[in-house]
């Protein structure tokens, strides 16, 4: 077949050699055509847009990490430290990098020696982060471990160690509470505030209490370091190193060592001591005991750990400071007296105590069931004559005593930087009015006025109540040393109604009254106070015809709460002091409100003797907090094997010591509950041993 | 006539000398690939490239006359191996290449590029002159190329595909077909081309449209170029020094030492070393068609235009490749790249080529006493 072109050529050797010669010089051409083409293409990204290259080359080479900034320190009123940082070596998982997560807890966990507990905590956080978040493996390495990992890196992606620093309370679990702890950032903040500076491994915000409340005066300026990586994050070389600025320091009114008595004096109880500086409302110590130790909670603390904490009875995990709600008991009787005297009934005025009297068609009774025969103010405070109170409240009615409830600090939520406060109620016909739709009735107001009914109030108010009465000043609490203030407004008692009541309260301790147990061993120091019973059962007819029973036969949830507040010296107050002891029942003198107040109250005037004392008691409590906690933790570890069936259980059953409480609810505050529940046993818990 | 022995000023030193520049600097080049150590790519392909230059001397010994007899068998036997690749990769499911010899693996597309250009090349020396403009001289080529690319193509490779194609094409082109047929067919592709691209899927599209622009992609499929480009622009005119080249060192450069050893090159001795680069494989194309256009005889100037063609290819497709203007189709860099098959391949050309220019020479030479 032919093309079918109209003019055909006629085509030779010759002609086709032309042909190929011509046709080879076009594709010779072509090709150095396309090579100039490269040459200038090539030129054109290396000369024209160098900058940009180079620009995305060396972000590509350097990358830019974060050095977490020193936490600012907490200082007590002395310049001791309350939290301050430590070096250490830690490693964190970088859960978006990770191959083989299991295998590389395994590898880590046997290179490290972790715990089940840490492997278990890891595996949870990893499981909860959202990927960016980092998970501590572990802190507080030795050098030589920190190296084992390090050489191991090229194995195990997604681990990140790192030196650092760690946050450290050399108080332990005492100031727990007071100063919280830090942790890392929750997915929630980050989400907030975008500042990359909270996915750094290593970087810790505060979560509760004071670190929570200052945490962005403590937190500092992160440092930078540039380091060279290679495309798989793989770390070359640093190059260059800016320093972290640290935070600031902070300094508190708490004076440390006060602070760390207070909480060991508070022994195997479940309880809060307050102390307030009469001077300037400084709050000296604000210990709430048992506690979580904030070093284990600031490193992450093991499941297990959070969970023996969650199921102890005497609730760790609140700040029952602040947070404890409790009836103020007696503790207000000096408070309305105080009333009684504003509302003009003179401190001579007596009232005969028979035991009992009708209010309505109720029975009230006085602690003492036989009476306290005639009584003037001093000896029913003194006495703590419900009797009195009852007679007198109702002459005077319930607005005038809760006026002067108001002043002293009942109910009132002050300025205070810690995320919760309760605080409390002070009941009046208007506010019963308000609450329940219903009429304040006289019964209501006899409750009040032995602090039972619906007042409540909280170890802090307590402790603002006592230095108030002392100083007859509406003192405010307050936190951080030098803070100004404006000078505290009266109570509105004049000076001869606080003399009467001073000494009333003197003679609760040092004149035959009900709070013997907190006289002073400080030679010419003398404590005044209050002693205070709490029901928080009640007793019914039945019960009071066939005795009331002991606290020692109760379940502990049923005991009474032992209540003190007090100041010293009564007739020159420096310094007042509240303690609660839930449901301690006053059953072990030693572990009672009266005598811990007393003590502590020792330690500022002579420290050494306070300690000495304290020293020898704790022997007796089985050590500090910190070991009692440990051995808690032992045997709670045990009881979890046995009960997994990990561990067979010990023939003589010793370890349900530890396991037998948790099985009771840790419910917060027990309803007054008119349960009479004969068969429920004593608590198989030491602590519950007279 | 001088007083150099003749079979020495015979020997093709120039051209020995070219490619031992470019393979020598390959090879420095691999040596800072892999950060400084002559393991494990720049002794082995020092290595590969003395056996396979011996190869292409002994290559350049044979007769022209041998290549244009075995260039049919040649063509079959591999054609054949191609089809035997598609059957063993259909049975065994997934694209194949090989074929399993046992000791080696052998990869019979790469020997089609040499191969498809010696035998439409012995296609047309075997036409009579007067055919050349004859649907005759048309079809039975078409069919040649056509059956290898289409293999190539379902295996898929389209970077060996478009290479075959390319091939077959430029020795048609110097055969002297009419001109109009390759601009006719040139305008009818380029008109095709974006009816085409409406007919593609979604993600076809995508690959497309991150080709020409790949940093809308930096991270997905525009990651090697996007690379690559920050290489080659980050050495500036100078580059970045000898064994400093952060890209390749850091491992942000894929495949840095072989379908972009380019790259790594450039961010180290920069425009200056790209061109030098450029120029030498410009010296090689210049004498690989200068032979063809001194070669009276019509197969062998058309097998050495189209196998410089082809090593040209190579080198245009790879270097487009690596500066973002063509897509990743995995087509080394000749001497340079790390790997044996496409050494074999280039130097297989080059000892032809020269075998070609050997046998003009004599004849020229011989010619005066005849």
């Amino acid at each position: 077949m032919k093309f079918p072109f109209p003019k055909r050529k006629i085509v030779t050797e010759a002609t086709q050699s032309f042909t190929f010669s011509r046709r080879a010089m076009v594709v010779g051409g072509l090709q150095g055509a396309i090579g100039a083409v490269l040459v200038g293409r090539m030129a054109w990204i290396s000369v024209v847009q160098n900058e940009k290259y180079s620009l995305l080359s060396e972000s590509n080479r350097v990358n830019l990490t974060l050095i977490p900034p020193r936490r600012g320190w907490i200082i007590d009123r002395n310049g001791r430290p309350l939290a301050n940082n430590r070096t250490d070596f830690r490693v964190d998982l970088i859960p978006q990098r990770i191959v083989d997560a299991e295998a590389t807890i395994t590898h880590l966990a046997q290179l490290l020696k972790l715990e089940p507990d840490d492997v278990d905590r890891i595996r949870e956080d990893l499981e909860k982060s959202a990927g960016f978040r980092p998970v501590q493996v572990a802190d507080k390495l030795t050098y030589d471990q920190y190296a084992a990992i390090s050489v191991r890196l090229p194995d195990l992606p997604g681990v990140a160690p790192s030196q650092g620093f760690s946050r450290h309370y050399p108080a332990g679990a005492t100031v727990g509470h007071l100063l919280g702890y830090v942790g890392p950032a929750t997915a929630e903040d980050y989400k907030a505030r975008r500042d990359p500076l909270l996915i750094t491994p290593g970087f810790k915000v505060g979560k509760d209490g004071l670190e929570r409340a200052f945490d962005r005066h403590l937190t500092g300026k992160p440092g930078a370091k540039r380091v060279e990586v290679t495309a798989r994050g793989k770390i070359m070389q640093e190059l260059t190193t800016r320093i972290d600025t640290p935070g600031r320091t902070i300094k508190l009114t708490i004076d440390a060592g006060l602070q760390e008595f207070a909480g060991r004096r508070l022994a195997t109880q479940s309880g809060s001591v307050v102390v307030i500086d009469c001077h300037n409302g400084d709050v000296l110590a604000l210990a709430s005991m048992p506690s979580f130790d904030p070093n284990s909670f600031s490193d992450g603390i093991s499941h297990l750990e959070y969970e023996m904490l969650s199921k102890d009875d005497h609730v760790p995990l609140r700040n029952k400071t602040l947070q404890g709600l409790y009836p103020p008991g007696s503790t207000v009787k000096p408070m309305v007296a105080l009333a009684l005297l504003e509302a003009g009934i003179g401190p001579q005025e007596t009232i005969n105590c028979p035991g009992a009297i009708r209010v309505g068609n109720t029975l009230f009774h006085c602690h003492k069931r036989r009476g306290h025969g005639s009584l003037n103010m001093r000896g029913a405070i003194a006495q703590s004559c419900d009797i009195y109170f009852y007679q007198m409240a109702q002459r005077i009615g319930m607005d005038r005593i809760a006026s002067m409830a108001r002043r002293i600090g009942m109910g009132q939520k002050f300025d205070l930087p810690f995320p919760s406060q309760s605080y409390g109620t002070v009941p009046d016909p208007a506010w019963k009015e308000r609450k329940y739709n219903q009429k304040w009735q006289v019964y209501d107001t006899v409750n009040a006025t032995i602090g039972q009914g619906y007042m409540l109030i909280n170890p802090l108010q307590m402790a603002v109540m006592a230095a108030r009465l002392a100083t007859g000043k509406q003192l405010m609490p307050n936190f951080i040393f030098g803070a100004p203030r404006p000078d505290p407004v009266s109570v509105g008692a004049s000076e001869e109604h606080l003399v009467v009541i001073r000494d009333a309260m003197n003679a609760v301790v040092n004149g035959g009254g009900t709070g013997g147990a907190a006289r002073s061993s400080i030679p010419g120091v003398m404590v005044a106070g209050k002693t205070g019973t709490a029901q928080v059962r009640r007793i019914t007819m039945a019960e009071r015809a066939g005795g009331v029973r002991g606290n020692s036969s109760l379940a502990f949830k049923l005991r009474d709460h032992a209540l003190f507040q007090g100041f010293a010296p009564f007739d020159n107050p420096r310094y007042a002091i509240a303690c609660i002891i839930e449901h301690g029942g006053h059953m072990i003198r030693n572990e009672d409100a009266p005598m811990i107040a007393s003590d502590t109250l020792s330690y500022l005037f002579d420290p050494a003797k306070a300690m000495e004392k304290l020293e020898t008691l704790e022997k007796g409590w089985g050590g500090t907090p910190t070991e009692r906690q440990a051995r808690q933790m032992a045997s709670f570890r045990i009881a979890k094997a046995i009960e997994k069936g990990e561990v067979p259980p010990p023939a003589d059953n010793a370890m349900n010591a530890a396991s037998g409480n948790s099985s009771a609810p840790a419910a917060s505050q027990p309803p007054p509950a008119a349960a009479e529940d004969d068969d429920v046993p004593p608590p198989a818990n030491s602590t519950a041993a007279p | 006539m001088s007083i150099v022995p003749k079979p020495l000023t015979e020997f093709p030193w120039r051209i020995l000398a070219l490619l031992l520049a470019i393979a020598g600097f390959g090879t420095v080049v691999l040596y800072s690939a892999a950060s400084g150590s002559i393991f494990p790519w720049a002794v082995n392909q020092a290595v590969r490239f003395c056996i396979f230059s011996a190869m292409a001397l002994g290559l350049s010994r044979i007769p022209v006359e041998v290549f244009a007899r075995f260039a049919f068998p040649a063509y079959g036997a591999v054609l054949i191996a191609l089809f035997l690749v598609e059957l063993i990769g259909g049975v065994a499911g997934g694209s194949q290449r090989w074929i399993n010899l046992g000791f080696m693996q052998l990869q019979p597309s790469e020997f089609m590029k040499p191969i498809i250009v010696l035998t439409v090349a012995r296609f047309y020396a075997m036409l009579p002159v007067g055919e050349i403009r004859r649907w005759n001289a048309i079809w039975p080529a078409l069919v040649l190329i056509g059956l290898p690319w289409a293999l190539v193509l379902i295996q898929p490779d389209l970077g060996t595909a478009t290479m075959i194609l390319a091939g077959g094409i430029t020795v048609m082109f110097l055969a002297g077909l009419p001109l109009r047929l390759f601009i006719g067919s040139g305008l009818t592709v380029a008109a095709l081309i974006p009816i085409a691209f409406s007919f593609l899927h979604d993600y076809q599209k995508n690959r497309v449209l991150i080709f020409l622009d790949p940093e809308s992609d930096p991270l997905g499929a525009g990651y090697h170029i996007s690379q690559s480009k920050i290489a080659i622009g980050s050495g500036g005119i100078w580059g970045k020094g000898f064994l400093k080249g952060s890209q390749s060192h850091l491992d942000y450069l894929p495949e840095g030492h072989t379908d972009f050893v380019f790259a790594t090159m450039a961010e180290e001795w920069g425009l200056l070393g790209g061109t030098l680069m450029i120029l030498a494989f410009m010296l090689l194309f210049r004498w690989g068609i200068r032979v063809a256009m001194r070669t009276q005889d019509k197969f062998a100037r058309l097998a050495a235009a189209g196998l410089t063609t082809t090593i040209f290819f190579y080198v245009a497709i790879n270097l487009m490749m690596v500066m973002g203007l063509a897509p990743v189709v995995g087509i080394p860099l000749p001497f340079m790249s790390y790997g044996g098959s496409s050494m074999l391949t280039v130097m297989l050309c080059v000892g032809i080529i020269m075998a070609i220019d050997r046998a003009g020479k004599r004849r020229s030479g011989m010619g005066h006493w005849r």
